[in-house]
């Protein structure tokens, strides 16, 4: 009788936080009809914003990728001082809010700032433009790739490395060959985890692009906008997308979660 | 008869020519990525604007604020969320696996819609007749809605994992289920629900996306810190910003802190 | 009767772990629940614990009607195969649980606890915890708070069965001391037939969630029930449709009318005795036990061929 005491309670929670606005999405958006829908999709500026959304992912989640492996595997399988320092650093984009990161890249790169004068000297612009956007978004998925190959890492050992080595593999092929492959399931993990959070960034993105319409707003920042001049529907269209995409990475986050005990 | 039979090349030795390209790449990257933005922020919050700007009495209202509706909501999803994680590995019912998978939608989904679709919800236009816009309740909710995932996700492993055997010791021994829970269970699973409840208190504090539309940020009155940097940003107010950002970042860290100790607390047992 | 198990089934899903399985155990008795895994005989014991609920049936304990009581209300210690041992608490509070959830005086339990870490020579490890310890330290750990709370019954399930073999003849021996001067009542459930023998007053055999045969060890050997039983409990030998113990076969070098003919394939020497692999004419396998002396006087060899002759076998109809 408890059992179901405490199963009502939790449903009724998630239904209540989580459920009740996720079908709010749904339905405010069709509540004015597939049309317009349709129309403030297809909105030239909301195409860019999807299409610059896209594209800082796509820059972002390959880097970051990239350093998960590379950091995780110093981490697990080398020794160097400061490690304690390094996993601090990495951990940190999962506690920091986004609009600290945001400020510390405009104080880095903006007026008065160390870097400045030399890119401003060279002519290019970091901050209000996709280069500033890039770093932000970096920087707050960065963790999530190496957060998830660590712990297979340990799991897996070095056995099969050492058995490559003694069966004269180079330290390239053993990595291509032996250590990815067996990793795999962990870096698509992280870089669904990745991915996602790259898409729904907003704090650190809206101080550093200037939310400039047309050239430096995102997705997320466009819905925002439309919000604030009135254009409900567009929020809401904009939303539901973005929404949608949520639910595919849901699915793809619950399909691909690692279980306790599962083979490499 | 020698016992001990060659060492196998450990990769370690291997290679330092990979060692320090890899060692090289990671301290780049994340100089690059993180380190220096931190170190600049750091910077220009020291001066004696620093300390002017933090006790405002907005900047500091916007703090106390924060902690407190964060550590509320964390602590709410300690408790449901214990709840939660124990129905999702105790329990058998239809469709379980869709709920826990429904859990991550905090992760997955941007937080700028979710509140928006939280004000479509209990705002204005409530089609359930609440309306808490642009009050504390609002962000209490929404803090509630991101910080949720945390905890669960936190005991569930270490739910999974103990022994059920204890449980059956302790019965045979004479306790009744609620002892059971109180002394046997509980012990087990707080250095996780600790660590969920830290790193959801982190989030809660730093949250800007769900709230921007929310709380109609009031000063004084709903202006949460993330918020109230925010708006120093727009208004040029550098040392305003860096001075909470700061405290934020400290924060942070604390936390990061916190959550490595309850790591070691949570395997000391385990130690011989 | 201390425990009266009366028609107790209980089946998981489609698998039936026990099927009407009736059996008393004397008072201060230790019994043995012996039979290979999936048997039942842990699930037995569970039932008896009151952790699995039956589906017909009914277990009484000495004299009370416990079927539908929580182990909470049943008097019963039990000690796990893999211990669970409360892995956060010291030796000490591992061994005053039971107590000190009773709310005893703290003096009571301190002379009580110090008591039973002498009986099990824990007395210096008080303070390590579970994780600190070997397997059969945890294990003694284990039986130190069972017995702390004074059961009427005391059930074990595979005690010994994730220790090394040297530690576990070990604490066999000692669990029989232990029962000798104590006297509670205890069910011990094992698959290895050689400690069910070794340990205790009366054997029960059980197979497929039935029991095969109730006796003492001496009579579970000399006198079997069943095929099972004989197979189970001790080699035997199958000669059409009689089955001869190693022991009960003879040996001689030259035929005579009652001998059938066989060809030494293996000799193994195992220590005082000599176990001697034979095959039969028509391909079936033999297996004689002699003393080292009786081989050596026979100057046995392997591929010789030999001549055996039952001096004792059993059929069952």
């Amino acid at each position: 009788m408890r059992k179901v005491g405490l199963r009502v309670v939790a449903l009724g929670y998630l239904g209540l936080v989580l459920v009740g606005p996720l079908t709010m999405v749904f339905w405010r958006t069709f509540e004015h009809g597939f049309g317009t829908f349709w129309s403030t999709l297809s909105e030239p500026n909301t195409v860019h914003a999807f299409e610059l959304t896209l594209l800082v992912a796509a820059i972002a989640v390959p880097l970051n990728t990239v350093f998960g492996i590379v950091c995780a595997l110093a981490i697990v399988r080398r020794r160097f001082p400061g490690k304690g320092i390094v996993n601090a650093f990495v951990d940190l984009p999962l506690a920091l809010s986004p609009v600290v990161v945001g400020l510390s890249l405009f104080l880095l790169y903006g007026r008065g700032g160390w870097f400045y004068g030399f890119f401003t000297g060279h002519g290019v612009r970091i901050l209000f433009a996709l280069p500033s956007m890039v770093l932000a978004t970096v920087f707050v998925s960065l963790p999530f790739v190496a957060r998830e190959v660590v712990p297979t890492l340990r799991e897996i050992g070095e056995e099969q490395e050492q058995a490559a080595h003694t069966l004269g593999a180079s330290g390239w092929q053993t990595f291509w060959r032996v250590t990815l492959p067996s990793i795999r399931w962990a870096v698509i993990y992280g870089v669904v985890l990745t991915t996602a959070r790259c898409l729904g960034e907003y704090g650190a993105v809206a101080v550093v692009s200037g939310r400039i319409e047309g050239k430096t707003e995102t997705a997320t920042l466009r819905v925002q906008d439309q919000y604030e001049n009135f254009n409900l529907a567009g929020a809401y269209g904009i939303s539901l997308a973005l929404a949608a995409i949520a639910v595919c990475v849901l699915v793809a986050m619950t399909m691909l979660r690692p279980r306790e005990g599962a083979p490499a | 008869m020698a016992a001990s039979a060659t060492p196998l090349p450990r990769l370690v030795e291997r290679g330092s020519a990979g060692d320090a390209l890899s060692l090289g790449f990671v301290t780049a990257f994340l100089s690059v990525v993180v380190c220096l933005p931190i170190a600049a922020l750091v910077w220009a919050s020291t001066g004696g604007a620093f300390w002017t700007a933090v006790s405002s009495a907005e900047a500091v209202a916007a703090l106390k604020l924060t902690l407190a509706i964060a550590a509320a909501a964390a602590l709410v999803n300690a408790v449901l969320g214990t709840i939660t994680a124990w129905v999702l590995v105790r329990d058998e019912f239809r469709g379980k696996s869709v709920v826990d998978a429904v859990i991550d939608l905090p992760f997955a989904l941007p937080t700028i819609v979710a509140g928006l679709v939280l004000l479509a919800l209990y705002g204005p236009h409530s089609p359930v007749g609440v309306n808490i816009a642009f009050t504390r309740t609002a962000i209490f909710l929404a803090l509630l809605f991101v910080t949720l995932p945390f905890v669960v996700r936190t005991v569930q492993p270490v739910l999974r994992e103990l022994d059920t055997e204890m449980e059956d010791a302790a019965r045979s021994l004479g306790a009744a289920d609620r002892t059971v829970f109180r002394r046997i269970v509980l012990p087990t699973i707080l250095p996780g629900i600790l660590s969920g409840v830290t790193l959801a208190f982190a989030r809660a504090v730093g949250e800007i996306g769900a709230l921007v539309i929310i709380s109609g940020n009031l000063p004084y009155k709903t202006e949460v810190a993330s918020v109230f940097v925010f708006n120093r940003i727009q208004t040029g107010d550098r040392a305003g910003a860096a001075a909470v950002a700061v405290v934020l970042l400290a924060i942070s860290f604390a936390v990061l802190l916190a959550v490595g100790g309850l790591r070691r607390l949570a395997t000391r047992h385990e130690r011989a | 009767m201390s425990i009266v198990v009366a028609g107790v089934s209980k089946r998981f899903n489609e698998f039936v772990a026990l099927e009407d399985v009736s059996v008393e155990v004397a008072r201060g008795s230790l019994t043995a629940l012996l039979g290979p895994s999936g048997s039942g005989k842990s699930t037995l014991l569970r039932v008896i614990a009151g952790l699995e609920q039956p589906d017909a049936g009914s277990v009484t304990i000495s004299g009370l009607d416990v079927t539908h009581r929580p182990p909470q209300d049943r008097g019963v210690g039990f000690v796990f195969q893999h211990y669970a041992a409360f892995k956060h608490m010291t030796v000490w509070d591992n061994v005053a649980f039971g107590l000190t959830i009773r709310r005893r005086p703290k003096h009571q339990i301190r002379t009580r606890v110090a008591e039973l870490l002498e009986l099990v020579q824990l007395e210096g490890l008080a303070k390590r915890y579970p994780a600190q310890l070997s397997g059969g330290q945890r294990q003694r750990m284990g039986l130190a708070r069972a017995l702390a709370v004074d059961p009427e019954v005391l059930l074990l399930d595979e005690p010994f069965g994730a220790l090394d073999a040297r530690v576990r003849k070990e604490l066999r021996a000692w669990l029989r001391r232990l029962h000798d001067e104590t006297h509670t009542t205890t069910v011990i459930v094992t698959h290895d037939q050689e400690e069910a023998m070794d340990v205790a007053d009366e054997v029960v055999v059980m197979n497929r969630g039935r029991i095969e045969q109730v006796a003492g060890p001496v009579d579970l050997y000399e006198r079997p029930a069943n095929e099972f039983v004989m197979t189970f409990v001790g080699q035997a030998n199958r000669l059409g449709d009689a089955f001869v113990r190693p022991h009960d076969l003879e040996l001689v070098l030259e035929p005579n009318g009652a001998t059938r003919e066989a060809m030494i394939e293996r000799i193994v020497h195992l220590g005082f005795e000599v176990r001697v692999e034979l095959l039969r004419e028509d391909g079936e396998p033999l297996s004689v036990q002699l003393t080292r002396d009786d081989a050596e006087r026979l100057e046995l060899d392997r591929g010789q061929i030999v001549y055996v002759r039952p001096t004792r076998q059993t059929t069952f109809t």
